[in-house]
């Protein structure tokens, strides 16, 4: 059965270390639904958050392949259950005199900025997880979605834990 | 501290690891680098294609049992250098392939001769450096020693920018401590697993033990030979685990695969446990096993997590060192009762007996089955075979018995032909300074793959007996055209010339031996052994002589 998983890598920051774990991905045949790199508080190392898709095995491997990579230090599941993730996402969205105060309220019901006022469009800002930003999407879409960008999952996990070596 | 130069600190880094020879080509990219060869004690040996560099260290570390390390200029030095890295990667082979790269201010812009080798690379090696900061030449060494020759080995690849091998440097010569936070291989099983193994080993009525080449990389022989003694089970073998049992033991039950024995694929499928033991589990291996799906319980050891569970689910995944693991289960209580499933095993053995009869015209030229069975018993017991690819590594794979101390050397991840020539004389540098018995095969189409390195083993008098196996076919594809189309579907297997192998051996001041039967190939063979330097012995099979 297809899951949706989230992964985070600690990883060194050597050179070419993101484009041998993308290069992992894309030989052996796994599908990347999004990724994000990001510094640490350590400057020697990076966080990157991959979300998959596939089966139970697949994921397995794929947990097993990044493990092999020398550069990759630790690789965890955020599980749902004991993390949090989030996504920013922008949403550019066609407005006019009627519209964008229905629009602003939405945006507002969902705790979203707007972040840049035109005579014809919205830009507005969203945080959220994968559920709340497609209840966002389904909520606007009808005014016309001009285009949007998603920063992809990215995520801790709870309480005190810390991914560490 | 006195500054030093970098090329010079790259070869007293080797020195520090001990490496006696360097197989390389020279180019621009690598200048400053062969100017410290000349005033270094390590010995710089002149392949005469990149390509055949990484099948010398390669074969250098087979024998050895250490690193080997290749050497190319930037550029087409480098891709040429693609194929031999990839073979080494396929087979766990620790290898360390250093490469020139063009000035770092020329990165990225379709300088001359630039190729970017670690990206090219990248699938097929363990690891890889760029080298940036020549400070940093000691830690990558060290590091890259390391990662290529402990857990799973392999291939590391260490690219060097021209300017940085002229940078001087302030920087301590020697770098003890290796500390990589992402690489830890796990070389003790999990006892709770171990403790699992142990039961189904007891209980199990007809277990088989399946030998990878995991067994001779974790040089795990002799506690593989103790504990298949000790519990009285049988033994099969991969490819790439041929020399990890004796062959002329009653333990020993052949090699399993689509190229391997009947007996053997019969024997695998009417187990119900296989222990795996360093095997990859490759599709060539398994295809002819047809009784997974029947409750065959399996126990996988492999020091590579990500290989258990990838090509086949394991009942009992232990992550681990074979040495260190079979060491373990000696100590364990896992003697079963299985006497029945032994000599149900003679039967089959009978029952699928190996068959060495050829037809007329095949019968009319060379018999290479009875040809290996007989150089079986011509050779010294610590002889080291080295296998090309095509029907010949499959006919010496079989039939060429490793018994005692013999070596059985092939590409079997990649298959790569060229592979034998520079394998086998990569061993004979591991062994110069006390030579021993090194025999290549090779077909027809292999050896004019290898054949320039002729050159290295005429220049230094490799102590390498060739077995040229003539087809006049590039035979293993004929073979596959003949099965998957029928006889009159060959297509581009033909190799129409007929060389006169005994003027090029000539050529190469080889002593050149020509046989087209088997009495003959068995008087002048001991004459080809006793010989010291090379030879190259030519041997007529008939091109439809397609049969393993
Ligand atoms: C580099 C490379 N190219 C192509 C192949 C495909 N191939 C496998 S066996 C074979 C024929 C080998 O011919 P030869 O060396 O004469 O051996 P024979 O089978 O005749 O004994 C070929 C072309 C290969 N394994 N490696
Ligand atoms: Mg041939």
């Amino acid at each position: 059965m297809e899951k949706k998983t989230c992964l985070s890598l600690l990883v060194e920051n050597n050179f070419g270390v993101l484009s041998r774990i993308s290069g992992l991905f894309a030989r052996r045949g796994y599908n990347i639904d999004s990724l994000t790199v990001g510094t640490t508080e350590d400057a020697k190392f990076s966080r990157i958050t991959i979300t998959v898709t596939g089966d139970e095995q697949i994921l397995i491997q794929i947990k097993k392949q990044l493990n092999k990579l020398i550069d990759v230090i630790t690789v965890i599941e955020l599980k749902p259950e004991e993390s949090i993730t989030r996504e920013l996402v922008f949403i550019k969205v066609k407005t006019d005199d009627i519209t964008r105060s229905q629009i602003v309220e939405i945006a507002n019901m969902f705790r979203a900025n707007i972040v840049d006022v035109a005579r014809e469009s919205l830009v507005i800002e969203i945080t959220g997880t994968r559920h709340k930003i497609e209840g966002f999407f389904n909520m606007i879409e009808p005014y016309g979605i001009l285009e949007f960008v998603r920063s992809g999952d990215t995520g801790l996990q709870r309480g005190a834990h810390v991914l560490s070596f | 501290m006195i500054p030093l130069l970098a090329s010079k600190l790259i070869l007293k880094c080797l020195e520090r690891e001990n490496v006696e020879y360097v197989f390389g080509y020279p180019g621009g990219a690598v200048l400053p680098l062969y100017e410290a060869f000349r005033t270094s004690p390590i010995k710089h040996i002149l392949v005469r294609n990149e390509q055949a560099g990484p099948h010398y260290a390669s074969g250098y570390a087979r024998e050895s049992g250490r690193v080997g390390v290749c050497l190319a200029t930037s550029g087409p030095g480098a891709t040429n250098l693609v194929t031999g890295i990839a073979t080494a990667y396929l087979d766990s082979i620790p290898i360390v392939a250093i490469t020139g790269q063009v000035d770092r201010a020329l990165i990225g812009t379709d300088a001359f001769q630039e190729a970017d080798i670690t990206g090219a690379t990248a699938p097929f090696t363990k690891h890889s450096y760029l080298v940036k900061n020549a400070a940093d030449i000691p830690r990558i060494f060290r590091e890259a020693f390391h990662i290529a020759s402990t857990g799973r080995p392999g291939p590391v690849l260490i690219d060097i920018p021209r300017d940085v091998q002229l940078e001087n440097v302030k920087t301590p010569l020697t770098w003890d401590k290796v500390e990589i936070l992402g690489y830890n291989p796990t070389y003790t099983g999990h006892s709770g697993q171990i403790k699992r193994a142990v039961k189904k080993i007891k209980e199990a009525n007809h277990p088989v033990i399946y030998a990878g080449g995991g067994v001779i990389l974790g040089h795990a022989e002799k506690e593989l030979l103790a504990f298949v003694e000790k519990n009285n089970i049988p033994v099969i073998t991969s490819l790439m685990g041929i020399g990890s049992f004796p062959e002329d033991h009653p333990l020993y039950c052949g090699i399993v695969g689509s190229h391997g024995f009947e007996y053997s694929n019969v024997v695998m499928n009417a187990s119900d446990l296989i222990i795996n033991i360093g095997a990859r589990m490759s599709n060539r291996a398994t295809s002819n096993l047809t009784n997974f799906e029947n409750n065959i319980e399996f126990v996988h050891i492999d020091i590579d997590p990500a290989e258990i569970g990838k090509n086949m689910e394991a009942n009992i995944p232990i992550v681990g060192d074979a040495k260190t693991i079979l060491i373990g289960l000696l100590e364990k209580d896992t003697v079963g009762e299985h006497t029945q499933w032994l000599s149900d095993i003679e039967l089959m053995k009978v029952k699928y007996p190996l068959v060495y009869d050829a037809d007329p015209p095949c019968s009319e030229l060379i018999n290479p089955k009875v040809l290996f069975r007989a150089l079986s018993g011509m050779t010294s017991d610590n002889a080291t075979m080295v296998a090309d690819v095509g029907l010949n590594q499959i006919w010496s794979a079989l039939y060429y018995r490793i018994i005692k101390d013999r070596k059985f050397f092939t590409s079997g991840g990649l298959g790569t032909m060229g592979y034998s020539i520079p394998a086998a004389s990569g061993a004979c540098f591991a062994t110069l300074d006390n030579p021993k018995e090194i025999f290549v095969v090779c077909g027809d189409g292999s050896f004019q793959m290898g054949m320039g390195e002729l050159g290295v083993i005429a220049e230094y008098q490799l102590n390498v007996n060739i077995i040229l196996i003539t087809n006049t076919k590039l035979g293993m594809v004929r073979q596959l055209q003949f099965d998957n189309y029928g006889k009159d579907h060959y297509s581009g297997t033909d190799l129409n010339f007929e060389i006169d192998f005994m003027k090029l051996a000539e050529a190469y001041g080889i002593k050149g031996f020509k046989v087209d039967n088997n009495a003959d190939f068995e008087k002048v063979m001991p004459e080809a052994i006793k010989h010291k330097g090379p030879t190259l012995i030519q041997c007529q099979v008939h091109p439809d002589f397609i049969r393993i």
